[in-house]
């Protein structure tokens, strides 16, 4: 088991009994909680919890901040949408599309990352908005290719959808082909999760690591710092690809506000940093309180607002759509008290 | 060699003259925007519309250098890089336009004197509010996180959108419409073009700030301390000034400018949205970066040259105009990494 996690396990109790109970549920997601909506709740977890891993790998681990995570993310979508327009249904376009997408996101970041990472590493941060801005403008003005605003709506191979019945019943669930769906988004996100686990505590990523810690130092030992961090972030874009990927063959539609928004960027931002920066675990943990709270919470967000309706000022901070705002407080707050996150915390609690 | 005897040292320092070469490299930046100009006006082909475009390019640069000149100066200083400075443009439009629009009387009349009255009167509000704010951003939320640059983005990110949330709690979710002081509506006839007249007021103040800043950073006492603090920080603390006062202050006056600019480009634009600030980063940063890291100087050319293209580009081929100016940093990055005009650091 510990193999399985690279030697790097949780480390802390209670983070190894959260993070079981993490992984029981999303295992049997389709028979603990029955429901669509909590099936579409388990399968955002699933991915987000690998996009949120391989920003990790950049922001927490190499110590780049990049704003172009959701680009990335969005050219794995937008790779398996196309192919299976124009393909039509069918795994060979699924497999294509995301083929096509991880090889669009990695040149991209490639390029970016020797524009970018030779001179200064804060250039990227900057040079990564402005060019995702764009990306997205495009992403909504081409709309001959991507459907523009509406995104683009196709069919998934008919095994993975909902109306594929299997005369199959376990735990009194039928077996349908969105559960199968399920289970094939749960099962590559493991396996990416753990390859991811397993670059991090690589010799690479300990360079990593190093460069996070001290560029120069890194660079003084002998190590191409541009090399590590060029190849870090392709890394990490291959990963976000893949991420998108199966989120388009999960939502089986793509649109410039499912997959490239700013306010995704933002997520991710407060997922890997809520849950422990420089720890892929973290990430982990991270995604599934966001992804829950952004279901549940935002619900009870409304409600508090109904209920203080007569103070103005009060209601108005409530409303459900000024949610990215108490995201940002949380996110000030998070970064200044929290800076290790809850990963961190709770492992230095069982150092001591 | 029997002619050098006593006095003179043998070896007379001289200095080389540059090659051609050399300074041509050195000012290689400056022409660029001469250049540009003329590349858009042999494109573009007829005088009246080049003029036009051009006008309106130089409009757009001088409100993009008012943005970016506070965050590169910044930068420069403390190295502190401020993604939330686009939460104070969208600030100073919003305060802007409604000290604007109280003064419903003054705008609506057919007299300059009042209408600039009333567009001072709502850019003393927005950069008051804006340099105000400037000043509880970086006692808050920067000082804290100085020198650890990760830190610093995320936290100014996170600081931009708690601004911009507060807009829409404060203004409500939704965008503004609004119209120009009547006298500055309309077009004006010059040269066989037509010029709209607000642009002509945007170019003007863009460049009489632009002298003025050069004025006050050559010329004066705070200006060769604070070019000074860009070069070699520690070196002007060891002599007894003491920089961080000197660093606050350029902080509020980049988010009064911010303000000012979010002023103009509200009226430029007649919509405004909470929004508006981050969309207008984007064209900041990149003129930041191309202009290189610190560098009043560049800037104004970066600004400039992005606004030119983006109306040359915008005539020409308007699908092209979404990606020219990545396109621009691009081509500017290969010849220039550091961007054009790059301050000398001391370390």
């Amino acid at each position: 088991m510990i193999r399985l996690f690279s030697n790097d396990g949780p480390r802390s109790t209670i983070l190894a009994l959260i993070l079981i109970a993490i992984g029981l549920a999303l295992a049997f997601a389709p028979f603990l909680f029955p429901g669509v909506r909590a099936l579409e709740t388990a399968a955002r977890i699933c991915i987000f919890v690998v996009l949120a891993a391989s920003y990790d790998l950049l922001l927490g681990y190499t110590g780049i901040v990049s704003f172009a995570h959701t680009m990335f993310f969005g050219l794995g979508a937008y790779g398996v949408a196309l192919a299976s327009t124009h393909m039509g249904r069918g795994f060979a376009a699924l497999g294509v599309g995301t083929l096509a997408g991880l090889a669009a996101a990695v040149a991209l970041a490639l390029v970016i990352g020797l524009f970018s990472l030779r001179v200064r590493a804060i250039f990227f941060a900057m040079i990564t908005l402005a060019v995702a801005s764009a990306v997205t403008v495009l992403a909504s003005q081409l709309s001959a290719i991507t459907g523009g605003e509406d995104g683009l709506v196709y069919q998934i191979p008919r095994a993975l959808g909902p109306a594929m019945r299997l005369d199959l019943e376990i735990a009194g669930v039928t077996i349908t082909g969105k559960i199968l769906n399920y289970y094939l988004v749960f099962a590559i996100s493991l396996v990416l999760f753990l390859l991811m686990l397993r670059i991090v505590n690589s010799p690479f990523g300990r360079v990593l690591q190093a460069i996070r810690e001290n560029d120069f130092r890194a660079e003084a030992i002998g190590y191409r710092v541009v090399r590590y961090r060029v190849t870090a972030t392709c890394l990490s874009a291959g990963f976000a690809a893949l991420a998108g990927s199966l989120w388009a063959i999960w939502l089986r539609y793509v649109g410039p506000g499912t997959t490239l928004s700013f306010e995704i960027m933002l997520d991710i931002l407060l997922m890997v940093v809520i849950g422990g920066m420089g720890t892929i675990w973290g990430a982990a943990l991270g995604a599934t309180l966001m992804v829950l709270a952004q279901s549940y919470l935002q619900n009870l967000m409304a409600l508090a607002a109904g209920a203080t309706e007569a103070l103005p000022i009060l209601s108005r901070l409530l409303d459900p759509d000024r949610w990215l705002l108490w995201l940002g407080v949380l996110f000030i707050l998070s970064v200044y008290f929290f800076p290790t996150g809850i990963v961190g915390r709770l492992r230095a609690r069982a150092a001591r | 060699m029997s002619v050098q005897s006593e006095g003179a040292p043998a070896h007379r320092p001289t200095f080389a003259a540059l090659s051609p070469r050399d300074k041509l490299a050195k000012s290689a930046p400056f022409l660029l925007l001469p250049v540009l100009a003329l590349v858009g006006l042999a494109l573009i082909g007829t005088w009246p519309t080049w003029l036009t475009l051009t006008v309106s390019g130089l409009a757009m640069g001088m409100m993009i250098f008012v943005m970016a000149s506070g965050l590169t100066l910044v930068f420069g200083l403390m190295d502190v890089i401020n993604f939330g400075h686009g939460a104070f443009i969208s600030v100073g439009a919003f305060v802007g336009i409604s000290v604007l629009a109280g003064l419903g009387d003054w705008t609506g009349a057919a007299s300059l004197a009042l209408n600039m009255a009333a567009v001072l009167a709502a850019v003393i509000a927005a950069m008051a509010v804006t340099g105000a704010l400037g000043w509880g951003f970086e006692r808050v939320l920067v000082r804290p996180v100085y020198g650890a640059h990760l830190r610093q983005i995320l936290v100014t990110v996170g600081g931009l959108i708690v601004i911009e949330q507060m807009i829409h709690v404060v203004w409500g979710p939704d965008e503004i419409f609004l119209t120009r002081p009547e006298m500055l509506k309309g077009v004006t006839l010059f040269a066989g073009a037509a010029i709209e007249t607000y642009r002509l007021l945007a170019v003007a103040v863009g460049l009489v700030l632009f002298v003025t800043m050069r004025l006050v950073l050559r010329r004066t006492k705070i200006g060769l301390i604070v070019r000074a603090g860009v070069q070699n920080g520690e070196m002007v603390e060891a002599l007894g000034y003491r920089l961080r006062l000197v660093f606050v202050g350029t902080f509020v006056a980049g988010s009064a400018l911010a303000g000012l600019g979010g002023v103009m480009w509200s009226l430029y634009q007649e919509v405004i949205t909470a929004g508006m600030g981050e969309e207008m980063m984007i064209l900041v940063f990149v003129v930041v970066i191309i202009g290189g890291l610190g560098s009043i100087e560049g800037a104004f050319i970066g600004a400039l040259m992005v606004g030119l293209l983006q109306n040359y580009v915008a005539f020409l081929a308007p699908k092209l105009a979404l990606v020219s100016n990545i396109g621009l940093m691009t081509a500017i990055l290969m010849w220039r990494p550091e961007g054009m005009l790059p301050v000398v650091r001391a370390k």
